[in-house]
């Protein structure tokens, strides 16, 4: 009876195994790239909203502070999506007809809320505090991004736990002064890093990476 | 009632007896089956989750979960993958005055039990009432609660509760029932009200009871009948024999310092509780200004009050009246000598403290003990000069003073005789909570029209022709008065979720009044009374405050009747064991029963949960031959009732004791199933006690929920208690076995900001449950359900162990709240082997749900046993309306993932963020816990330890500090004031009770 595994067998076996290690390294990278990519986190991607809201009008055109219409940035948890009631208090004088203004109109009318698509969504289980973030130094911009240049508002960063970690563990490296916090254009007159550092020590930035910093 | 195949745990309870008696048994016990060591105990101490808890039992679905779980292995890998649902925001069209989204605002209302009020602040997130604190100011609360006014945001969105107006069945409109009584009161005014009748519960409301009575005044003839089961009756019979004329007493705790409890369970039930409780405890602390009082409890059923007691005699509740009688007479008030079983030892030691303290004493009845005792009493404090000191009598507090059971029987003599066209039920479930033996029912359906208002769809509102539903106190206005009679006002939080009336704004619609809200109502007779250009500052300010300033009831002068001691009635014929009746601790007359909060809250020393029982002591269970769970039969007066029987030490032995509150068959999912109704064996002249009951086996059994085994730390030296006495003779009497510094593996960490930590002090702790409820309410805990709990599954995050030692039919009774301990070398930390339970940099010991995969690995290292896992899907993801209930600062659990207390770290995290934004650190005081907060007793201080001047570092400087199983190492962040009892010389037996000889018993049955 002659041999079962001729020659070729110990290549076979070789490529086999290393194709193997291979193809399972692989998918692995895969599936970890699509659990990052843009298509799961949403970065990048602008949902439909009910009215084509254009911050890049409205905050780099007008030139309209964040604050007029998210109210409560400053004091709670939830920065406040606004209330129709702020839209009408511009939009019953301007563009009162726009066909395109007919949702938020409807609304006021009927006392039913616009429901907007979220676009920054945290899971249910992450608790975050808008108050600390902008009263301790850190912008809108930082997190939200150049909502001056977009003209329909869209996620830039992926609000993964290791990008928000990245902050909490060097503040430094994101951190400006306080009264340039709604400053969508700012830019750093000095080095950063040393800039950071001091304000850093100056408004007291705690580190905090407790789980329960974010998660209860 | 079914029974089921259970097999029952049997033990011989007189070779318990000789155990305990002769030392050779533990020296603090939980349960019988810990000191008979039973297979079932074993079981529980040998492993973390008991056999059945961790598998799957349910026969009929394995195939089922075989499926599932092959499926979830196959899709386990992808759930990860999935992308987030896209969500929706809503935001207002215009934002309501005072709304800073994401911030919760807090209303002053109040809570009623029974009629009387207890001031409570409602936290509101975004128009949603969802946990209940006290209200600081009001005399009933100081900023405690009950565990009923807890409940009272569950209840408010119960999903079984009743939503539409309900006309013979068949779903109606407000609109339609206006347009239906409009013509009832026109034929009414005609007839001057001949045929109309009123039943209400007490009514305390000074707004409510104006209204009848302008009701009654345009329609002479008709009548208000009061019905409610648990009720002042006997206290203003008993008044009214003392004094010729009704008063309320009110107690003033603060000053006594010894006090007698005649079947009164005066720190947990009555609307004075939480009140009393604080006083109580204040007088508990050996350094308290005038030293730590001392309690004397009689009763025969064990409650918080005789388990906190320093001396607690168990006697019938027919013998407590024969104790009253002859301890009358040795105090001195004008009362004919009687014969009592209980020991002359006893009655001359209390006597004796009494005289002694003068003025400084104070005996309180029990609110079902007859009106002999009520009088009795009365005479005692009389006698003591404690009136004007530590009793204060007032004007009555109850705004119609009539005896309620005499009440409805004169209602249903009415309906039996065709006097009663309508009957407008405002509240109560007469249909289940009155005895049975007086055919309510059957009148009831005489009536032509029958009107009722109520919360639920419950046994009334099944027999009658209109249902209103009734609005929550959460969602109303209205008034009702405190157990001192301060006007307590409530004002909504929320609108009525599903257009439910007051009782007000129906009594509205019979005078003419439909339009009128409950807001048109208060407010037009607040301001009926106070006239003037400045009500508007009063109305602010009073609604504002939540009570009215000032508006407690009236001392009033009365003197003991000359003929007192003959005008007391005759002492009851007592023969056989009397059955005794009494509202159950959580569910009450059974209008929580559809509450899985109070449901699933251990009943207090008995600890059954979901059930009643027939409470009897060991002697009687030795006598009949039964065991725990075997199903018996009371009979009383040619009744019967069949339900299973629980061994309670410390039970009086000839007395056995069924709860009200169970039984229901209609009002909800919970309501229905649980137990059996113990008004079908009541009777009205005599609605508390049954004087000749029988009692007889019946071969049956059925399966009990207790948690008197569960989470048991193997019987090591965890309760730790002292006679004061020997206390004062040496502090460091709890500081037996110190291990000194134990030697750790692990590195010492620092705390470089705070450091939290929690003290507990069981001095003061009456065991009144609050705690637990109050965390469930804080942090969305679930509920599991009865079966669920036998398994030993319940989710409670702080749990309040009770503890008996000494003798079996007469033990000492202990209580001790576990939370989480928050170990500085925590156990359960290194067996995670994904790292879901950690180490904070301020000592917490956190639980990260995201993280956590079940492997339960940390609970089975965990030495207190306060780690909790969601075996199944226990949190409701289901019910539209429990979504408002949610605290929305914690997570909702699902399935799978382990869960204990946090310290409540979210309100930490509040704290340090409001700190934070002005600059500063957290102030001592500022974090408070849901436990902490709720506790009456105030023995729960918690704090931050690296601040050496906040409370809960000066506490645990105590000498009574320690902390459990220290010889672990674990090093806890909670610990414990040691218990101190302040027994009468008189009355200690050598060689009982002390501390050091349970330490010896302890080491005797190590070695």
């Amino acid at each position: 009876m002659g041999q079962i595994f001729g020659p070729t067998a110990n290549t076979v076996a070789r490529v086999s195994i290393v194709g193997g290690v291979l193809l399972v390294a692989g998918g692995m990278i895969l599936v970890n790239a699509v659990d990052r990519s843009a298509y799961t986190s949403g970065t990048n991607i602008p949902p439909e909203q009910p009215v084509p809201f254009s911050h890049k009008h409205h905050v780099g055109g007008v030139g309209i502070d964040c604050r007029y219409c998210h109210t409560s940035v400053e004091k709670s948890a939830t920065s406040g999506i606004p209330a129709t009631e702020i839209c009408m208090s511009c939009h019953t004088q301007i563009w009162a007809d726009a066909p395109m203004l007919e949702p938020v109109r409807e609304s006021y009318r009927t006392g039913k809320s616009i429901e907007w698509v979220k676009v920054h969504d945290l899971p249910a289980y992450a608790y975050f505090n808008h108050a600390i973030h902008v009263n301790k130094g850190f912008s809108c911009a930082t997190c939200h991004g150049r909502v001056d240049q977009m003209p329909l508002i869209w996620k830039v960063n992926t609000l993964f736990m290791n990008w928000c970690l990245d902050c909490h563990k060097n503040p430094e490296k994101y951190i400006r002064p306080k009264e340039e916090v709604f400053n969508m254009a700012y830019q750093p007159k000095e080095d950063q890093m040393v800039l950071g550092a001091r304000l850093v020590k100056e408004y007291n930035v705690r580190k905090l990476t407790d789980c329960s910093v974010c998660h209860r | 009632m079914s029974t089921q195949n259970a097999k029952p745990t049997t033990f011989d309870l007189e070779a318990l007896r000789a155990k305990l008696a002769g030392a050779h048994g533990p020296a603090f016990w939980r349960s019988l089956d810990e000191v008979a060591e039973t297979p079932e105990f074993q079981e529980y101490i040998d492993n973390e989750f008991t056999k059945g808890t961790s598998e799957w039992t349910d026969p009929v679905s394995r195939r089922r979960l075989m499926q599932l779980l092959g499926a979830s292995l196959g899709l386990a890998g992808l759930t990860a993958c999935t992308k987030q649902p896209p969500e929706k925001v809503v935001p207002y069209v215009r934002v309501p005055e005072e709304i800073v989204p994401g911030k919760p605002l807090f209303f002053a209302t109040a809570t009623t039990l029974g009629g009387f009020a207890q001031g409570v602040i409602v936290e509101s997130n975004m128009g949603r009432p969802t946990k209940i604190e006290g209200n600081p100011d009001h005399p009933a609360s100081l900023g405690a609660t009950s565990i009923h006014s807890q409940a009272q945001t569950l209840a408010l969105y119960d999903p079984d509760r009743a939503q539409v107006v309900v006309r013979e069945g068949s779903a109606s409109s407000w609109k339609t029932f206006l347009a239906a009584a409009a013509a009832v009161r026109e034929k009414l005014v005609v007839q001057k009200g001949a045929g109309f009748r009123i039943l209400t519960e007490t009514v305390t409301s000074p707004s409510l009871a104006a209204q009848i009575r302008a009701l009654l005044a345009e329609m002479p003839e008709a009548r208000w009948h009061l019905y409610e089961p648990v009720s002042g009756d006997n206290a203003r019979a008993g008044a009214r024999i003392a004094f010729g004329d009704i008063v309320s007493p009110v107690y003033d705790l603060a000053k006594a310092d010894v006090i007698l409890a005649l079947d009164s369970d005066f720190l947990t039930a009555g609307p004075g509780a939480v009140r009393y409780a604080r006083d109580f405890s204040r007088r508990r602390d050996p350094n308290a200004t005038g030293g730590m009082n001392r309690l004397y409890s009689v009763e025969a059923c064990p409650t918080s009050t005789g388990a906190t007691a320093d001396h607690r005699l168990a006697l019938s509740h027919t013998n407590v009246e024969m104790f009253a009688r002859a301890l009358a007479s040795r105090v001195g008030a004008p009362a004919p000598p009687a014969d009592t079983s209980a020991p002359a030892a006893w009655l001359d030691a209390v006597a004796k403290d009494l005289i002694d303290r003068k003025g400084r004493c104070v005996v309180i009845p029990g609110e079902h003990q007859s009106a002999a005792v009520h009088a009795l009493a009365h005479a005692m404090n009389v006698a003591l000069g404690n009136v004007g000191n530590t009793v204060l009598l007032t004007e009555p507090i109850e705004s119609n003073l009539e005896d309620q059971y005499a009440s409805l029987a004169s209602l249903i003599a009415d309906l039996k005789a065709g006097k009663v066209e309508t009957l407008l039920v405002l509240g109560g479930n007469p249909v289940h909570t009155a005895p049975a033996r007086m055919g309510f029912l059957d009148a009831y359906r005489r009536a032509k029209l029958r009107i009722r208002v109520g919360l639920y769809d419950d046994e009334t509102a099944a027999y009658s022709h209109w249902v209103i539903p009734e609005a929550h106190t959460l969602e109303c206005w209205g008034d009702a008065r405190a157990f001192d009679g301060t006007v307590t006002l409530m004002q909504p939080l929320i609108a009525p979720l599903y257009d439910g009336k007051t009782h007000g704004e129906v009594l509205s619609v019979f005078r003419g009044h439909g339009d009128r809200t409950s807001h048109d109502l208060l407010k037009q007779y607040w301001q009926s009374q106070r006239p003037g250009p400045d009500f508007d500052t009063f109305w602010r300010k009073s609604i504002h405050d939540g009570f009215i300033a000032g508006s407690s009831a009236r001392p009033k002068t009365v003197a003991l009747q000359a003929g007192f001691a003959s005008a007391l009635p005759n002492p009851p014929e007592f023969s056989g064991p009397e059955i005794q009746f009494r509202p159950d601790p959580n569910l009450y007359d059974g209008r929580f029963a559809n509450n899985g909060w109070l449901q699933e809250l251990p009943r207090p020393v008995s600890l059954l949960v979901w059930d009643n029982a027939a409470l009897i002591s060991p002697r009687m269970a030795q006598k009949n031959g039964v065991q725990n769970g075997d199903v018996v039969e009371l009979r009383a007066a040619a009744r019967a009732l069949r339900l299973p029987v629980w061994i309670l030490p410390g039970h009086a032995e000839d007395s056995v004791t069924v709860h009200l509150g169970y039984g229901r068959t209609r009002g909800g999912r919970l309501a229905s199933g649980a137990g059996v109704n113990a008004n079908l064996l009541r009777s009205p002249d005599s609605p508390w006690v049954a004087y000749a009951g029988e009692i007889r086996k019946t071969g049956g059994s059925y399966t009990l929920a207790t948690v008197q085994m569960h989470h048991s730390m193997e019987g090591r030296d965890v309760i730790r208690s002292a006679a004061l006495a020997d206390y004062r003779k040496d502090p460091r009497v709890f500081a037996h076995g110190e291990h000194g510094k134990l030697l750790s593996l692990y590195p010492e960490r620092q705390y470089e900001t705070y450091a939290w930590g929690m003290a507990i002090d069981l001095n003061a702790c009456v065991g009144c449950n609050a705690c637990t409820i109050a965390c469930q309410a804080e942090n969305n805990i679930a509920i599991v359900g009865k079966s669920e709990v036998v398994r030993g599954r319940e989710m409670h995050w702080i749990r309040v162990d009770r503890y008996f030692s000494g003798e079996l039919d007469a033990p000492d009774i202990h209580h001790q709240p576990v939370p989480c301990m928050h170990c500085e070398k925590a156990p359960c930390e290194p067996v995670c082997p994904v790292a879901a339970t950690v180490h904070s940099n301020e000592g917490l010991n956190h639980m990260v749900y995201n993280r956590c995969v079940g492997t339960r690995y940390c609970a089975n290292n965990c030495p207190y046993k306060v780690r909790r896992f969601n075996f199944l899907l226990y949190s409701d993801w289901t019910s539209k309306s429990l979504e408002g209930l949610r605290n929305p600062n914690v997570t909702v659990r699902s399935r799978g993932v382990m869960e204990k207390c946090t310290y409540c770290v979210q309100r930490i995290s509040t704290a340090r963020i409001a700190a934070e934004l002005e600059g500063r650190k957290i102030k001592d005081g500022e974090v408070v816990t849901a436990c902490q907060a709720v506790c009456p007793a105030q023995a729960i201080h918690f704090g931050d330890l690296n601040d050496p001047a906040s409370n809960v570092s000066k506490i645990k400087k105590d000498p009574r500090n320690y902390s459990l199983l220290e010889e672990l190492g674990t090093s806890p962040r909670t610990t414990y004031l040691a218990h101190l009892k302040n027994p009468n010389p008189a009355l200690v037996k050598a060689g009982t009770s002390d501390h050091h000889a349970a330490l010896v018993q302890i080491e005797a049955r190590r070695a």
